[in-house]
């Protein structure tokens, strides 16, 4: 993977949003940091998956990346240039590259058009030369790809299931042949079922069309399946990321372990058996995340250290954790090396 | 001696596309300090089963076959006497905490009223009441939080709220629909522990409708498998989980992404979820089922039972290991 260029560089990247609340002139304005330093690459063909709890800045993220939400601090590089210097022409000309993939299937489609009015929107955007019949030609075509019958063309959104309606937003997303596609939780709408449909569709398309995609969920066993490479967010920070076997076999960073043990597992024995590390608390505002390291609120192996200084992604290229307790991270699964509080997660 | 038998209960509605059947059927029963798993997809009926066992059905629906409550029939009873089983006898808590709280009034007032309805406690009574079910559901600074609005508390905080309401009264039957499925993992795992503390410590009999297989896993005795309103499988949660002996059942466990397989293929059950106004004839499942003979395009299967107090509703036969 390392000989190839990535796509897309993101180093530091800051995006923060105003408090809207009553204050005086002399009063300093508080700011919500939503995302608050966080870097990776993406290459070509490969799946990153983001994953944390709701509030941990995974969307925001995700839309500041295709310059969707205004970015404060930091550089994402589409190709070597960057986002943010962009022309607003040279923006529209990246954009046809990137798509995205939203979570709520049946209200990212507009009611009133028809199916293939809305796969068809972007060819008529960026190819404004094609005729009427080369259109529908590519529409159906894609269609096709997707899981879509042709002769629904001409039908309205609500007439689909949510399953469908999410096949309707992969071929809309996928028609300029884009080589990044982010999705933003795009199965957590739907039923089992369809869930497994959805994420062997993405599968399917990534290798024919050698795409890159950004996936972003809460599930963390869905991630596991679809994801080459990793990353853990917490309060707008990343915690820990790396290798997805790496990340999953050897979690390093108490809050990667606890939010593993809490994912239920559907066999009976296993789920009665297994202890759950319960977390203490909710998540933190993040107006005014905790000092020091953002998780020591609720860390089970928190100490006085811990709220003083904030710990930075420390390890190889293949897995990274900021941890202070966490001194070396094991990029090769060796059993000697897993300390007690691991071995009560693994058992 | 079961808490709740359910008899033949069929929910309808009158719409303007036709008659929708709901649920279509559905037998089971409940014993106190147990738990029931409602399984299925969206549109499967698990919810308005709920719904119709504490009359909350909408305007246009209709219910019919019998509920038997402690051998007292709950199905069309009058609304006076309804409210006295509502609450003091079965309650529910509900999949959104944050729409099925009153946004205008103050926790601790959502509360109290429930305990001075029911209970006819003084308003003192029912505040030192209150506080105290808001520490057994673990809210920490609890006499600080009764007086705060729904929208002051998180997602996880808010159904800790809804279940110390539905559990003020000790009803016997507590009714949890989707009680986790708005909340993030590791709540979702705080919420379940709590539920499980507050079973044993009260021996409440709950119904669990949820369409996460690892939530049913990890708390359910008996699990019931729907698919377009009909009972697919019955029975307890090993024999569901370690011997699937309906085509739906087998196709839902394997679908379920897992944290210990590694990638690849995720198994799928072909097709998109029933249309309740045009189910298929037949087995409702025919259209998605790979192990479709031709009876289940003729017409439904019917409920049996098998070894173990089992049932299922399919035209296969039972393999050799579970008929022995």
């Amino acid at each position: 993977m390392s000989q190839l260029e990535p796509i897309m560089q993101v180093t530091d990247l800051k995006v923060r949003f105003p408090v809207k609340e009553a204050r005086w002139p002399w009063q300093e304005r508080r700011w919500v940091k939503a995302v608050d330093g966080v870097s990776f690459d993406v290459y070509p063909g490969e799946t990153l998956g983001i994953v944390g709890e709701s509030g941990c800045g995974k969307s925001t993220l995700a839309r500041a990346v295709l310059r969707l939400a205004p970015v404060s601090g930091g550089r994402a590089l589409w190709l070597g240039k960057d986002l943010g210097q962009m022309s607003e022409q040279a923006l529209w000309q990246s954009r046809h590259q990137m798509q995205m993939i939203f979570q709520d299937p049946q209200a990212s489609l507009n009611p009133r058009m028809t199916v293939g009015d809305i796969i068809a929107e972007p060819l008529h955007t960026y190819h404004p030369e094609l005729s009427a019949d080369e259109v529908r030609q590519r529409v159906k075509e894609m269609m096709q790809k997707v899981g879509l019958l042709p002769n629904v063309i001409n039908r309205y959104p609500h007439e689909f299931s949510g399953g469908q309606c999410q096949r309707i937003g992969i071929a809309r997303a996928l028609i300029l042949k884009p080589r990044l596609v982010v999705c933003d939780e795009p199965v957590s709408a739907l039923d089992v079922s369809i869930q497994a449909q959805v994420v062997n569709l993405l599968k399917q398309v990534q290798q024919e069309m050698n795409l890159a995609l950004v996936f972003i969920a809460h599930d963390l066993s869905v991630v596991k399946h679809i994801s080459d490479r990793v990353m853990v967010m917490y309060l707008g920070r990343v915690v820990e990321t790396g290798l997805t076997d790496h990340l999953y076999d050897q979690p390093q960073h108490p809050y990667t372990r606890a939010l593993l043990s809490a994912v239920p597992v559907p066999d009976p024995k296993k789920e009665r058996e297994k202890q759950i590390e319960l977390l203490p608390g909710d998540l933190p505002s993040p107006i005014d995340p905790p000092a020091g390291c953002a998780f020591h609120t609720r860390c089970p192996q928190a100490t006085e250290e811990c709220s003083q200084k904030r710990p930075e992604l420390q390890g190889d290229e293949h897995h990274q954790v900021a941890c202070l307790k966490v001194t070396t991270v094991t990029s090769e699964p060796n059993k000697e090396e897993v300390t007690d509080a691991e071995t009560a997660v693994l058992n | 001696m079961s808490l709740l038998t359910v008899r033949d209960l069929q929910v309808s509605f009158d719409t303007p596309d036709g008659e929708v059947v709901a649920v279509n059927r559905l037998n089971f029963s409940v014993n106190a300090g147990e738990t029931l798993g409602i399984v299925g997809e969206s549109g499967s009926g698990k919810s308005q089963t709920a719904f119709s066992l504490l009359g909350l059905l909408a305007g246009n629906g209709r219910v019919s076959g019998s509920a038997q409550f402690e051998h007292q029939e709950i199905l069309g009873l009058s609304e006076a006497a309804m409210n006295h089983i509502r609450a003091e006898q079965i309650a529910m808590i509900f999949q959104d905490p944050m729409t099925s709280l009153n946004p205008y009034m103050k926790i601790g007032q959502q509360l109290r009223e429930v305990l001075m309805l029911h209970k006819g406690m003084s308003k003192r009574e029912a505040h030192v009441e209150a506080l105290k079910m808001m520490d057994a559901v673990k809210i920490p600074e609890a006499a600080k939080r009764i007086n705060m609005y729904p929208h002051e508390l998180s997602g996880g905080m808010r159904q800790r709220i809804m279940i110390a309401m539905a559990l003020l009264c000790r009803p016997k039957l507590l009714i949890a629909d989707e009680p986790t499925t708005a909340l993030d993992v590791t709540v979702q795992a705080q919420i379940m522990t709590l539920l499980r503390e507050l079973q044993s410590e009260f021996n409440t009999a709950i119904i669990l409708i949820t369409h996460d297989l690892g939530v049913v896993a990890g708390a359910c005795d008996q699990v019931l498998v729907m698919y377009g309103g009909r009972t697919m499988e019955y029975g307890s949660t090993e024999q569901i989980f370690y011997q699937p002996s309906h085509p739906y059942t087998r196709g839902l466990l394997k679908a379920v992404p897992n944290l210990e397989s590694r990638a690849g293929e995720l198994n799928t059950i072909p097709g998109n979820p029933p249309n309740l106004l045009s189910l298929p004839k037949g087995c409702p499942f025919n259209p998605r089922c790979q192990e479709s003979v031709a009876s289940c395009f003729q017409d439904a299967p019917e409920l049996i039972s098998f070894t173990g107090g089992r049932q299922r509703a399919c035209h296969l036969s039972l393999q050799a290991e579970e008929v022995a």
